[in-house]
């Protein structure tokens, strides 16, 4: 401790009696950019990333190709002659049965099915959730388990006294009927969803609003609904893509005129009658998937968040 | 004097930001050196660098003489402690402690001698049967620092060790850290941002903001003779008072002129000769005031009670002065009531003067 | 008019003070839906299923118990006892691969690649799509005139069979490469949460031991992931008993018989042979599948927890 002084340097002192560099590795070690590691990692995922990107692929080119060409060909090879009749008539004139017009009225009816039941379930899962996680009532606890071990049980257990109740209240067959079915389906996940995401948000605020003399519906329109913006389009990716995919509640639900479009779809494709066109069968394969999917791109992250949010607490 | 751990040159750079430039630093065999510094300041990043957790951009590191710039950490001969203590927690503290000798494929017989050691000298020997979750937080870190006995390496590495802590078994564990460091005689490196933690255990302390160390020196110096104006701000709580103003020749006299206040710094260890005219920031701490007991021969000045802040032991003062509020610290047991006329009497051999420019000392 | 002043004099009553009564009202009525379907549809619809099973209802349900006789019935029928074989083998598979696949995707992932957004959207977009688009894909790919098989063939391997759809021994596998193409994805990406939720001071901690990466994974990560993958299994499991859509629209159950599930067994059974009562058994039967695997798993997440 005799030399308190030179220790007493600054950096910028010690900069200046910077001492010659002794010889040996300095810096970076030499990276080789070609490591097997790295060969491995990247060519693994590589592979995986042809193996998911094939069928779009697949369905793409065979979507733009004609018959003859499709039954030469390969399925794998790219279209010598793009044609977009394929898309045209799985739109406006393939055949299920008798019924020649097209994808387009099960596109119609999905739409007209998929955006009132996103809108009502939502609106029915947020105020269920918001109540649950702010006004506790003797009781709440219990109907929210019985609502989360609902989501568990196989919906074929629930269809046939859920086809009753429609009945008799004069709506199955139609698309509200089908449009309440959705609701129903949507509660679980989508209720705990909400609910925990209020849990989340400050109770200081809630109990702010409550001393300011706010009610149920006031603070939650005017001081939830506010500050939950992304959960509710989290709940939309989830809603509208879940419902637009469903088949089962479409079947049994709706008559047939009011099919959703996967159910009009697997009609299409697999109908027993006339000759079977693939390149119609993948441009309506295509027109289906192409609502989730444009959902899925443009939501990007939130997509990921919403399933993990309804994944992994359910 | 060996060196245990040597820095020469170390720069650290993420694309184009840079966050360690042109870092030197020699830490002696057995030293305990702090790094301290506020969040961001590069504490962590230097450890980690010299772990070989994050690969510099530039420079040479050498352990016990040896070039470790492009070893794995495994090969550096340092052990390391980290903030949530990173205990397997699936393992047994006995597994905690031997599997990284499994996988280094020591003999089993060595394997348990080093075990019984460490768990010896941690005095965890009742707890190797348990598992991370059953132990509390003073245990666990017993067993993180027994994680790094076992290899028996010469450094030790800390990373903000007690920062997950309550207060008061913050206080009980920087004990326990300090024995230890007594008994076992090993190079430690300790990052914290805990001005307390620094003072009490470091040998040496390495302040640090943006990358840089402002000063390094022992705890006391660093207190007493901050190098600059950061190092005077950052050690001290309350932090110390800072005046600002010109040098100036009075009556044969050098003061310090703040608003027409003037503080005469002829007892001040100038380490040249202070010119006048220059514009100085005067740092004075709390505990250097005396009040209404000024020395023979020293000056006073008069100043108003705004507040006080009786805290037992001690009682803080904050008063008016030279149109700036300043904080004193005096016996407890003396009380001022708010607005009181006081005289203060100040050691100017205990202050700090920076140039108001380079916010060196002078 | 004096309630206000009585009210706040006698603050200990809390519960009956109007102004609490009325609150709890609204979120009561907001909460109507919820109980409605939670004690209607939910336990209600699933007691009323399982009564009905013990009828011989065919065309409407009908209160005449037989007792055991529509599962007898049930377990005698050759088309259910594939039904559940299939659904053994799919299940046990697509269990095994998704979270092998799932697991070892989320780990590449997780090394600090460049494109880790491009390869995410790749690996999960199939999630995003339809059962029925699954299906209908991967049977085109899998046609043998055209899809896979032609195409080897035409390279020059004339022999060449792959063909698992129209394979009566294969077919369950031709499904599951459309399952694992839909799912993993998910799978992976839960994962990826998992394994970015362990503390990077654990990977920190175990380089300074000098453990190798794989190592870390196997007696470190894995065993602390064990949350992640408990919760995966559970969802991954409860999606396989329901699988119905892709079957449908990839072999409708055929060749023959060899594709059925339980899901279809109980649809067809309810809606198409107009033989409520096996369809009520066998979705009956389907539940009991569901608790045998959610009800262990509840007790050690929820039960468990209370203890520890």
């Amino acid at each position: 401790m005799a030399d308190i002084a030179s220790l007493n340097t600054t950096a910028v002192a010690i900069d200046a009696s910077k001492r010659q560099l002794a010889a040996g590795p300095r810096g970076k070690r030499p990276a080789r950019a070609f490591s097997g590691t790295n060969i491995m990692v990247y060519g693994t995922l590589l592979v995986f990333a042809c193996y998911y990107l094939l069928p779009l692929y697949v369905m793409i080119v065979t979507s733009l190709k004609g018959m003859p060409e499709i039954r030469l060909g390969n399925i794998f090879s790219p279209p010598v002659e793009i044609t977009f009749e394929p898309w045209v008539k799985a739109w406006s004139s393939a055949c299920t049965g008798l019924n020649c017009d097209g994808l387009s009225r099960g596109f119609w009816n999905s739409v007209r099915i998929t955006v009132p039941s996103t809108i009502a379930s939502i609106a029915l899962a947020s105020i269920n959730g918001y109540a649950l996680a702010n006004w506790r009532f003797k009781g709440s606890e219990v109907f929210f388990i019985i609502l989360i071990i609902g989501a568990f049980i196989p919906y074929q257990v629930m269809i046939y006294p859920l086809v009753i109740i429609l009945r008799e209240m004069g709506i199955y067959g139609t698309l509200s009927g089908l449009i309440i079915v959705h609701s129903i389906f949507g509660m679980p996940i989508l209720t705990l969803l909400f609910r925990n995401y209020f849990v989340s948000l400050p109770e200081e605020l809630f109990k702010a609003a409550r001393i300011d003399g706010a009610g149920f519906w006031m603070i939650y329109f005017r001081i939830m609904l506010p500050m939950s913006l992304p959960i509710f389009v989290v709940a939309m990716i989830l809603q509208i893509t879940g419902i637009w995919n469903d088949f089962l509640f479409g079947v049994v639900f709706t008559r047939p005129e009011y099919y959703p479009i996967t159910v009009q779809l697997n009609n299409i494709v697999n109908s027993v009658q006339g000759v079977k066109e693939y390149n119609v069968n993948m441009a309506a394969t295509l027109l289906t998937g192409a609502v989730p999917l444009i959902v899925y791109f443009i939501s990007g992250r939130l997509f990921v968040r919403g399933i993990a949010a309804g994944a992994v607490k359910g | 004097m060996t060196s245990s751990v040597s820095i020469q040159d170390l720069s650290l750079s993420f694309g184009a930001v840079t966050v360690l430039e042109n870092l030197n630093l020699d830490i002696r065999d057995g030293e305990f050196l702090v790094l301290l510094g506020s969040s961001g300041c590069g504490k962590s990043t230097l450890l980690n660098c010299i772990a070989g957790l994050l690969e510099i951009s530039d420079g040479q590191i050498f352990i016990k003489g040896k070039n470790v710039t492009w070893e794995e950490p495994k090969d550096r001969g340092i052990g390391m402690v980290f903030q949530s203590y990173a205990l397997y927690p699936q393992m047994t503290v006995e597994k905690n402690l031997s599997f990284g000798l499994k996988v280094a494929k020591m003999p089993q017989p060595e394997i348990d001698k080093r075990v019984a050691r460490a768990a010896e000298i941690l005095q965890i020997q009742p707890l190797l049967k348990r598992k991370p979750a059953e132990l509390s937080g003073g245990q666990r870190q017993r067993v993180a620092i027994g994680r790094a006995l076992v290899r028996d390496v010469d450094v030790f590495l800390f990373d903000e060790p007690l920062s997950n802590l309550d207060a008061k078994l913050r206080s009980e564990l920087r004990v326990e850290i300090k024995r230890l460091h007594q008994s076992l005689k090993n190079t430690m490196i300790y990052v914290t941002h805990d001005q307390i933690e620094a003072l009490t255990l470091a040998d040496r302390i390495a302040v640090m903001k943006s990358g840089v160390i402002q000063q390094l020196a022992d705890p006391m110096t660093i207190y007493n003779a901050p190098e600059n104006l950061f190092v005077a701000g950052f050690i001290g709580s309350p932090s110390m008072n800072f005046f600002r103003g010109t040098v100036e020749e009075k009556a044969g006299r050098k003061v310090v002129s703040v608003s027409g206040v003037d503080f005469a710094i002829d007892a001040y260890p100038a380490r040249s000769p202070i010119l006048p005219g220059t514009s100085v920031v005067l740092g004075i701490r709390p505990e250097h005031v005396t009040v209404d007991e000024v020395p023979a021969g020293g000056d006073a000045h008069a100043a108003v009670v705004d507040i006080e802040e009786p805290m037992g032991a001690d009682n803080l003062l904050w008063l008016k002065l030279a149109g700036q509020t300043m904080s004193v610290r005096i016996a407890g047991a003396r009380r001022y009531a708010p607005g009181s006329q006081v005289r203060l009497g100040i050691d100017m051999s205990m202050a700090s003067i920076f140039d108001a420019g380079t916010e060196q000392r002078l | 008019m004096t309630v206000p002043a009585t009210t706040v004099a006698t603050p200990v009553r809390k519960s009956t003070r109007p102004n609490q009564y009325f609150r709890n009202m609204s979120a009561k009525i907001a909460s109507i839906p919820m109980i409605l379907t939670a004690v209607v549809i939910f336990a209600g619809g699933t007691l009323w299923t399982v009564l009905y099973s013990f009828t011989n209802s065919r065309l409407l349900p009908r209160m005449s118990f037989v007792g055991f006789d529509q599962y007898e019935r049930l377990w005698a029928a050759p088309r259910w006892t594939m039904s559940i074989i299939n659904l053994g083998i799919y299940g046990i598979f697509s269990l095994i691969f998704s979270l092998l696949i799932g697991f070892l995707l989320a780990a590449l992932m997780d090394q600090k690649i460049r494109f880790e957004n491009t390869f995410r959207t790749i690996f999960l977009y199939p999630f995003a799509l339809s059962f029925i688009v699954t299906g209908l894909v991967w049977q085109w790919i899998l046609n043998p005139e055209f899809g896979i098989q032609s195409v080897i063939r035409s390279l020059g391997w004339t022999s060449f069979r792959f063909d698992p759809l129209y394979d009566p021994a294969l077919v369950m596998y031709g499904i599951l490469i459309a399952a694992l193409w839909q799912g993993t994805g998910l799978v992976m990406c839960l994962m990826l949460a998992g394994l970015r939720g362990i503390d990077g001071e654990i990977w920190k901690a175990s380089r300074i031991d000098g453990i190798p990466a794989w190592k870390t994974y196997l007696f470190i990560v894995i065993p602390m992931m064990r949350p992640v993958f408990i919760t995966t299994l559970v969802i991954i499991a409860s999606g396989i008993v329901k699988v119905y859509d892709l079957v449908v629209a990839q072999t409708s159950g055929g060749p023959g018989i060899a594709s059925e599930v339980p899901a279809k067994y109980v649809y067809d059974y309810m809606f198409q042979a107009q033989n409520l009562g096996q369809g009520f058994a066998a979705s009956t039967m389907m539940l009991l599948t569901v608790a045998i695997i959610i009800i262990p798993w509840a007790y050690l997440e929820f039960g468990g927890r209370k203890r520890g």
